[in-house]
């Protein structure tokens, strides 16, 4: 037993019967409103809108009709066939409206799961701190010079006004290399850059260089024997302490912050005459040298002031080493070490870590300082 | 140079209610910069005031020790003017002495608090002070008894002991000897310190005329000792004490108090900047000749060091050979001692160079030392002897020889032209001339002239020689902190240069990729290359040596920046850090075995020979990359499994680089420590060795602490910098569509994909867009020692749509000749 195969066994339409195609016409928008999916909307479209449907099969039908009722006839069954085709059409359109949003909404994920399948990579902190410092004077107008950290003693030293019985030169304790007569130092000091410079170059000069340099120093929380510096030197005409106070002084604002200004003090450098100390005020008591609670700052120790680092006038005897005439040029040079600079830029106490090779330590700062 | 401010004040008066922070506020403005400021009596609060033993009672205690119940005077310092009950452990003292007493509510160093407590069953109200309670030296065997005529019970200790003094600490430039001096530094103050006058000058007092009668000195050699002053004493009382402000004095200026006859040439060197020298006179033998040593010569100095002289050292001689290394140190044969009765007192004045090459040559520093290398007065040898004979005489009940020997003078000191202007040309400030001259004369220089001054400096400040010496005297007093600020408009700069900002891409692009940036030092030992597994000929090997390294293991500058790298990754692991991708740039050393740098002139600009002389001398210092990765590239998680580190990514991690320098690597097979010997890639550019990159040989990963597996890989930077493309062309891409064509060739295993794929490459021709290896299969289906290679293929012309059969034709073109090179066959 089976029950009626309406696929099969479709129902004879009389395309006169102008109740039996409206019924027909009512069913199968009845059917179509009802097509709860795309499924069942296919199943309907092929029931009452297929080849074999109820209507399709009378609209064969009419051709056989006596042409004065042909006429009525197929106007009646196009008229219902369109209705359930825009039935059909704006249905689809409803169906599948509901399944893509019943599909994104299947999709959903869980956002918050970890993304991360490899370790982030990062710069060391010292490169992006000589990089910051160099971008700062290319800024205004400076050029990057370089120069071997295996150097001429020459260089490193007598072009400086460093001669071989300078008392200052057991101030730079140098690690020499073999053989001794060679005359060969791991430079002590970027300041070899600043020979080379005027050396290859005519003035006027403005140029920084940033560096690595060695000294014979036990490496300890506060000494390593090796360490970077910031050199710069200007030659040019009419220079005077009062441009590189007001370069050091626009370099430190820079670097530190709006209004952080430098104090010079007399000090001794053989290749700077007259020489200062540069302290820098403290960017974090802002030179009044009191922390928090009212305790001694801590990055200062209360002084208000942070020494940085060493410059002056360049000494025209090391103008005359290095080809520069000193009647017509002056200039000044200044090092800060980057370092240290670095350390109290970023609160850093011990040193040792900038040279451990630890990744959580580089991957503190990613790529930018 | 450590110097009481009681002593400074001896010799300049600053106006009444000046603080010491004002003093040393201005003298660090002007040049002589504050360490510390130091005082012995820092560290005690309360009463601490001199008490009169009355009664001491010995009381032995069940302990074995006895101690002394003791009522003490303390005049009223007490409130009550009643005597004090004290208990005191020591014994070296009486009643009716004067003691150092602290009452209730004092302090001592170290924080111990004073108060009054019951102990031996008394109540003990106080304490009587031994040196080490007041923090006054180690002497703990008893308490301090004070002279009978210290003072009155009840007056404050402080000022008798010298609690109470300030000892201020400079850091003084190495052009400043004279403020290694109290002289000095007085001098300082008084031209520093506003409203400062008085000074009086140690240096300056009348000496007796030199006659025939002092002890007979000879200088040969003149130019290495100028000045030779010498003077004697006798009667000499060896067991005379050193008086306490002469201890006090030179032990707060960091020296050790010896003995009086010692003590007192040390307190003139350190009150007058002259280095001083005292002969035990019994036991010189005839004159004392100067002159400079012969090849060979021995000498044991005070220090008991046997040293063999060169003839650059400067000695002093008598009959019996050399007695003293000259203005450096002592012999031990005419060393003061216990018994001596009659001092040879010598001051003199010596060459600094020679001072400081011999202090360099026998690694001796000394005080001494430290003045006659830097340069010391040479006018006061006879005042600083006159100075240390009256010292003896006063303390030692010595007497005065009438002999006074000197021989030499001071040298002249010449003139310098000084521009009137130069200092406000110097400084940027406006200093005039008048201002100029009245700051020069302040620092004690004879001005003459004007316009172009004529200036001849102080004999204590033979550091000023040129111009600009004698503006830094001017600028510094009228006050670098009024130099105003300006900036100087340097012309348009040319911003980095390439290779500067291709430097900064390579580190970008490698943290792009993942790596850290480690910085290490480039000191390696043989271990490091020994821990490489480096061959004994391995190029690497070849090092600049360190005449003076830090460690042994560190006596070498690299020619590799793996040991660093690998030996940072080591530690990362070791910290538990175990999925790790780091690298490293710098430069590498690489001897180049030629002549020594020379040692050229400075009075002029050397010549570009010259120059490219010194360059050819250095080592080469190529900039290198260095990574290092470990442990997993990909972590697990709920993407899928973990992707282990493997040899590919060392050579990508270099592809990355030469990507974004616009170059392309190949890589071929080597062998090289310290990688796995099958795992090793040569890379080349344009047919270059550019450097070494796959699986790190498992004993360098052992010797390193390193996980097996673990990769690395390391290039030249500069070569790949040189070739980086500068100016990139803009590409024209076909919009025709595109054929695919994939092939499937079975090989050798050892013919390298990179032959098969060039083969490919190029018996496509130029229809190939692309190429790519996408499977590399081997197993049962292409049988042993064989491998499957199945490339991706995609051909494409620039204008016009490829007609069917094209593409399969070039495929079957690349198919041919890849057989033909490779032994290639295409699997079905």
């Amino acid at each position: 037993m089976s029950g009626p195969n309406t696929d099969y066994d479709p129902v004879e339409v009389t395309p006169l019967k102008s109740e039996e195609v409206e019924a027909m016409r009512e069913a199968a928008l009845a059917a179509i409103a009802g097509a709860a999916d795309l499924d069942a909307l296919k199943q309907v479209r092929l029931d009452h809108a297929g080849d074999r449907s109820p209507l399709a099969l009378a609209n064969r039908e009419i051709g056989a009709l006596p042409p004065q009722a042909r006429k009525e006839a197929g106007q009646r069954v196009g008229q219902a066939r369109g209705a359930i085709n825009q039935a059909l059409a704006a249905r689809q359109v409803v169906l599948e409206a509901e399944h893509e949003e019943r599909m994104l909404a299947e999709e959903t994920v869980d956002v918050s799961l970890p993304t991360t399948r490899r370790p982030r990579g990062g710069r060391h902190p010292l490169t992006l701190q000589s990089e910051l410092i160099a971008d700062l004077f290319v800024a205004m107008g400076y050029e990057v010079a370089e120069g071997p950290v295996v150097e001429a003693e020459w260089l490193n030293f007598d072009a400086l006004n460093l001669g071989p019985d300078h008392p200052a030169r057991t101030m730079q304790d140098t690690f020499w290399t073999e053989p001794a007569d060679h005359h060969v130092v791991l430079r002590t000091q970027t300041s070899p850059v600043q020979a080379r410079t005027m050396l290859t170059r005519r003035p006027p000069i403005y140029v920084v260089c940033p560096g690595r340099v060695f000294r014979t120093d036990e490496y300890d929380a506060t000494h390593s024997p090796m360490f970077h510096q910031v050199e710069g030197l200007v030659v040019d005409e009419g220079i005077t302490m009062a441009h590189l106070k007001g370069t050091l002084d626009h370099f430190a604002s820079q670097l530190f912050g709006d209004g952080i200004t430098t104090r010079f003090r007399p000090s001794y450098f053989p290749f700077t005459e007259p020489s200062a100390e540069v302290d820098v005020k403290c960017f974090v008591c802002l030179g009044s040298g009191t922390g928090v609670d009212s305790d001694a700052c801590r990055t200062c120790r209360g002084e208000g002031w942070i020494e940085w680092g060493g410059c002056g006038v360049v000494n025209p005897r090391v103008l005359v080493a290095c080809g520069v005439d000193p009647e017509v040029y002056s200039g000044f040079a200044f090092g800060m070490g980057i370092d240290r600079s670095f350390m109290f830029r970023h609160n850093l106490e011990d040193l040792r870590p900038l040279f451990e090779g630890d990744v959580r330590f580089s991957s503190a700062f990613g790529t930018e300082i | 140079m450590k110097a009481p401010l009681s002593w400074i004040l001896d010799h300049v008066d600053v106006p009444a209610g000046t603080t010491t922070d004002e003093i040393t506020d201005r003298l660090t403005l002007t040049g002589l910069k504050l360490e510390a400021i130091e005082s012995p009596g820092r560290d005690i609060t309360g009463p601490l005031v001199v008490g009169r033993v009355l009664t001491m009672e010995p009381e032995p205690q069940k302990n074995g020790k006895t101690i002394n119940w003791c009522t003490v005077d303390v005049g009223d310092a007490n409130g009550t003017g009643e005597p004090q009950g004290i208990v005191c452990g020591a014994h070296n003292f009486a009643p009716g002495d004067l003691v150092v007493t602290v009452l209730p509510g004092g302090v001592l160093p170290g924080g111990f608090e004073i108060g009054a407590r019951k102990t031996y069953g008394h109540l003990s109200a106080g304490m009587i002070c031994s040196a080490r309670e007041l923090g006054l030296g180690e002497d703990h065997d008893g308490i301090i008894v004070l002279p009978a005529d210290a003072g009155s019970p009840g007056e404050d200790v402080r000022p008798l002991l010298g609690l109470d003094e300030e000892t201020i600490e400079f850091e003084i430039n190495p052009d400043r000897a004279y403020a290694l001096s109290i002289r000095g530094i007085a001098r300082e103050v008084l031209v520093s310190v506003e409203g400062a006058t008085g000074f009086r000058d140690p240096a300056l007092r009348d000496t007796p005329a030199a006659n025939g009668e002092g002890h007979p000195v000879v200088v040969e050699d003149a130019e290495g000792c100028p000045v030779f002053v010498a003077r004697t004493v006798t009667g000499f009382d060896p067991t005379a004490p050193t008086p306490d402000f002469m201890v006090r004095r030179i032990t707060a200026a960091g020296m050790r108090p010896i003995s009086l006859a010692v003590d007192v040439t040390n307190y003139v060197m350190l009150e007058t900047g002259r280095p001083i020298h005292g002969y035990d006179a019994d036991k010189v033998q005839g004159a004392l000749v100067v002159r400079r040593a012969r090849d060979g010569e021995r000498l044991t100095t005070l220090d008991g060091a046997s040293r063999t002289l060169d003839p650059g050292d400067l000695v002093v001689t008598d009959d019996s050979g050399i007695i003293g290394l000259g203005g450096v140190m002592g012999g031990e044969t005419t060393e003061i001692s216990g018994a001596t009765t009659s001092i040879l007192v010598e001051a003199a004045h010596w060459d600094a160079v020679s001072m400081y090459r011999t202090g360099r040559r026998h690694k001796i520093t000394s005080e001494a030392g430290k003045r006659n290398e830097r340069g010391v007065d040479p006018t006061i040898c006879e005042a600083a002897a006159d100075r240390v004979v009256e010292l003896l005489v006063e303390h030692g009940g010595a007497q005065a020889h009438p002999g006074v020997t000197v021989v030499g003078s001071a040298p002249a000191i010449a003139p310098v032209e000084v521009s009137g202007d130069l200092a406000a040309r110097v400084s940027g400030m406006d200093i005039t001339e008048e201002r100029s001259v009245e700051c020069l004369r302040a620092v004690g220089c004879e001005v003459t002239g004007s316009g172009t001054l004529s200036v001849i400096p102080p004999p204590w400040r033979p550091d000023l020689t040129d111009a600009q010496d004698f503006s830094e005297e001017v600028i510094r007093l009228v006050g670098y902190d009024l130099v105003p600020s300006v900036l100087p408009t340097p012309p348009s700069g040319r911003g980095l240069t390439r290779p500067q900002q291709l430097r900064r891409r390579i580190g970008r692009t490698l943290a792009g990729e993942g790596f850290v940036e480690v910085v290490t030092f480039p000191f390696i030992g043989t271990e490091d290359l020994d821990a490489l597994g480096l061959a004994p000929d391995d190029p690497r090997r070849d090092v600049l040596r360190l005449s003076n390294p830090l460690s042994a293991e560190a006596g070498y500058m690299t020619t590799t920046l793996l040991p660093g790298v690998l030996r940072a990754a080591g530690k990362n692991v070791g910290h538990g850090t175990t999925d790790l991708a780091i690298f490293e740039t710098g430069t590498v050393t690489l001897p180049r075995h030629s002549g020594p740098a020379a040692i050229l002139p400075v009075d002029r600009r050397p010549t570009k020979e010259e120059l490219a002389a010194l360059d050819a001398a250095l080592p080469a210092q190529p900039l290198h990359l260095a990574v290092v990765a470990a442990g997993d590239a990909v972590a697990g998680g709920w993407w899928g499994a973990a992707r282990p580190v493997s040899w590919s990514d060392a050579v990508d991690a270099v592809r990355s680089v030469a990507d974004a320098l616009g170059l392309e690597v190949t890589a071929a097979a080597v062998e090289l420590a310290p990688w796995h010997p099958g795992r090793c890639a040569e890379l080349s550019v344009d047919g270059e060795v550019v450097g070494h990159a796959g699986e790190v040989h498992p004993k360098v990963c052992d010797a390193f602490g390193l996980p097996r597996r673990t990769v690395a890989a390391e290039v030249d930077l500069d070569l790949l910098i040189a070739r980086a493309v500068h100016l990139r062309q803009a590409p024209a891409f076909s919009s025709y569509p595109v054929a695919k064509e994939d092939v499937a060739l079975v090989v050798d295993d050892s013919v390298p994909a990179a032959e098969v794929e060039a083969a490919l490459r190029e018996g496509a021709g130029e229809l190939l867009e692309s190429i790519r290896l996408f499977d590399v299969y081997t197993g049962e289906q292409v049988g042993d020692g064989k491998k499957s290679l199945a490339f991706a293929l995609r051909f494409r012309a620039a204008d016009r749509t490829l007609k069917e059969g094209e593409s399969a034709a070039a495929r079957d073109a690349a198919v041919a000749l890849a057989a033909e090179r490779t032994g290639a066959v295409q699997r079905s």
